[in-house]
């Protein structure tokens, strides 16, 4: 039987590089949070990551710090991110849906019981970025035995035996944090992004996307000549927060970056 | 170096402490350990360390027998342990001064630093100017404002000052926005962390640096007493000067070890910073790397805390102070607010030392259990800095109201 991190890979057997778009559930409030995702599954976004807000996003950048707390004050928590999960479904959207927070959230709701209703929601997978291989046996095994993805990052900053290590554990993909720094647009990328990519391939044993700094279709195609997928985040939350209609924005932006992949 | 030749310290306190960050930092916490491991048992490291101590620092500081408050109380002989007269006025010197000579020798030129009150945050501005170190220092813009000479301070000090807006605007959003900045600038900066917490190797490695001042109150104690005491408190926030001054004890299983956390207006209401005596919002969590009680509202988000000493007002607690709790080791309880500005009070008008607000949680213990204790027993508190700073919120408390 197909499991839900099954799905995460299937996107990767397309011929161009998949477009993951991130996005924070509750912002700019719970309701129009969905209608931008919809958006951007209906507008090419092959797998969406579900932002679930945290008190201290240490990993975060302004733009999604801004995003999470105005989520926060929306009232959004752990049980109204999976019914986030479970009312995108109802939607119809098919896409895979990763849950991405940090982890004390989960470990005070429960990993076993968060894997599980997670799952029952139809999410996909999970990505914890202050959760390294070395703290996460817990909820590994968890999301082993249920079938879900849970997807590792690797830094600039990450040794050969840190690659060994994620490529050992990650499934679904691997999550490449494109710059030693948080999330957030910057106007150039990396100019060593190539020869990193490369190297990291050397390990993996997933497709491998690449995430952080990204805000641009010419960023994107030049990131998906190298990478299986591309993330873009803070760009998202920028234009949904200065549009008048953000699934409209938001929609035909992601529609530039798949049209550019 | 290998994997399997590395040597490395334990990351937990039982099943408390380890490395909850973003990948982007876990080879720097692996340099730091490889390079605080090689420099501990370093001759010259330690020769250079020890120097500064006693020539920089002050040490060893006075453990002072307190007469009046001793006679006053009718309890117990008490001894202060005098962390108020090392440079800059608290114990943080010790841990900023170790952390900043181990970040030169790992060729690091960039120092960043979080304050809460602006003890961390001084004591970090005078490690970098002596040894000629660029310094930040992150500190939340509320408590810019109420703590505003230790702002002076690190400037003249020759200190950047970078107010945090996020948040809470407080000492754990000035951690996470340290921590940004150390994602960011791994390559050149260290990060110099001033409590007992976060990820490993920062809460062992704080620890032996304030662990100086347990060693030197057991050899003052048996200078003066001949033998160990059979008490000593000391307040906990992160709880850096506390497990200083406990951990040289901890194999002494008769001298009883009592941590003081900031109780706030009280407990019910959880406007507080009792992470173990709330049941209610204190539990094992996450928080800034490491596995400990933290302090959280029902869906594991970090609540905000609250103490008249900004030194205190901290939702976590070092990971090794919850494992002493469990192994029933350490015993941990609180002072109010109001409780600690009598202990102020009463430390000042009997022994003419003003404590800090924090160190002053410990004397409002001590008001409350001298009266439990004999006369032939000995009491130690730690004293962990002045209260010069607090003056101002002093006043606002004392006369304001």
């Amino acid at each position: 039987m197909s499991q839900p991190v099954d799905k995460i890979t299937a996107v990767f057997q397309q011929e161009r590089p998949a477009f993951i778009p991130y996005f924070t559930i509750g912002f700019p409030n719970y309701d129009v949070s969905l209608d931008v995702i919809e958006a951007c599954v209906n507008n090419g976004a092959d797998i969406v990551e579900l932002g679930m807000p945290f008190s201290d996003p240490l990993a975060d950048g302004p733009t999604i710090q801004n995003s999470t707390q105005i989520a926060l004050k929306n009232g959004i928590t752990i049980p109204k991110c999976l019914q986030a999960v479970t009312d995108l479904r109802a939607r119809g959207v098919a896409a895979p849906l990763i849950l991405f927070g940090y982890y004390n959230p989960l470990l005070n709701y429960g990993l076993e019981k968060a894997v599980v209703d997670a799952k029952a929601a139809g999410a996909n997978g999970f990505i914890i970025p202050d959760l390294p291989p070395e703290e996460a046996d817990d909820l590994d095994q968890f999301c082993r035995e249920h079938g879900m993805g849970f997807i590792y990052l690797l830094a600039p900053t990450s040794t050969d035996d840190r690659m060994q290590l994620v490529a050992e554990k990650s499934t679904g993909f691997t999550y490449l944090v494109s710059v030693t720094g948080i999330t957030g647009a910057r106007t150039g990328l990396s100019e060593t992004l190539s020869e990193y990519v490369a190297h990291v391939r050397g390990f993996a044993k997933t497709p491998v996307a690449v995430g952080f700094g990204i805000s641009t279709p010419e960023q994107a195609a030049t990131v998906g000549e190298l990478a299986d997928g591309v993330v873009i985040g803070s760009k998202l939350i920028k234009l949904a927060d200065a549009a008048d209609d953000p699934a409209k924005e938001v929609g035909a932006f992601v529609k530039s970056i798949v049209d550019a992949l | 170096m290998t994997t399997k030749t590395r040597k490395t310290l334990p990351p937990k306190f039982g099943p408390y402490g380890g490395q909850f960050v973003p990948e982007t930092l876990m080879p720097a916490l692996r340099e730091l350990e490889d390079a605080y491991i090689y420099y501990k048992d370093d001759p010259e490291f330690r020769e250079e360390f020890e120097h500064l101590m006693h020539t920089y620092v002050g040490r060893p500081t006075p453990l002072t027998y307190a007469s009046r408050m001793t006679e006053h109380l009718g309890g117990p002989k008490i001894y202060l342990k005098r962390e108020d007269l090392a440079h800059t006025g608290a114990h943080k010197i010790n841990n900023a001064l170790g952390q900043a000579l181990l970040a030169k020798r790992m060729g690091k030129t960039r120092i960043i630093a979080e304050t809460g009150a602006g003890q961390h945050g001084v004591a970090t501005a005078t490690a970098c100017a002596l040894l000629g170190l660029e310094c930040i220092v992150y500190m939340g813009t509320v408590d810019m404002a109420r703590q505003k000479p230790n702002v002076f301070r690190m400037k003249l000090c020759g200190t950047e000052v970078r107010g945090v807006d996020s948040g809470s605007q407080t000492l754990k959003d000035a951690i996470n926005e340290a921590i940004r900045d150390w994602v960011t600038n791994v390559d050149t900066t260290h990060y110099l962390l001033g409590s007992a917490l976060g990820p490993h190797p920062y809460p062992t490695m704080v620890r032996d640096f304030q662990s100086v001042i347990g060693k030197e109150t057991r050899a003052q104690i048996m200078k003066a007493e001949g033998r160990l005491p059979d008490t000593i408190v000391a307040c906990l926030g992160g709880g850096s000067n506390a497990i200083g001054i406990f951990h040289d004890f901890i194999p002494d299983e008769d001298v009883e070890l009592i941590g003081v956390e900031a109780g706030g207006h009280q407990i019910s209401g959880g406007e507080h910073a009792a992470r173990f005596a709330d049941a209610e919002v204190g539990r094992p969590g996450v928080l800034h790397g490491c596995f400990t009680y933290v302090m959280q509202d029902g869906d594991g988000q970090i609540a905000l805390t609250h103490s008249i000493s900004a030194g205190l007002d901290y939702a976590a607690v070092g990971p090794e102070h919850t494992w002493l709790r469990d192994e029933e080791r350490a015993y941990y309880t609180y002072a109010t607010d109001e409780e600690a500005l009598e202990g102020l009070q009463m430390l000042s008008q009997l022994e003419g030392i003003i404590p800090a607000l924090e160190s002053s949680h410990a004397v409002a213990e001590v008001l409350k259990r001298a009266k439990t204790m004999s006369k032939d027993q000995i009491l130690v508190i730690n004293v962990s800095g002045r209260g010069d700073k607090d003056l101002d919120t002093v006043i606002g408390a004392l006369e304001g109201a």
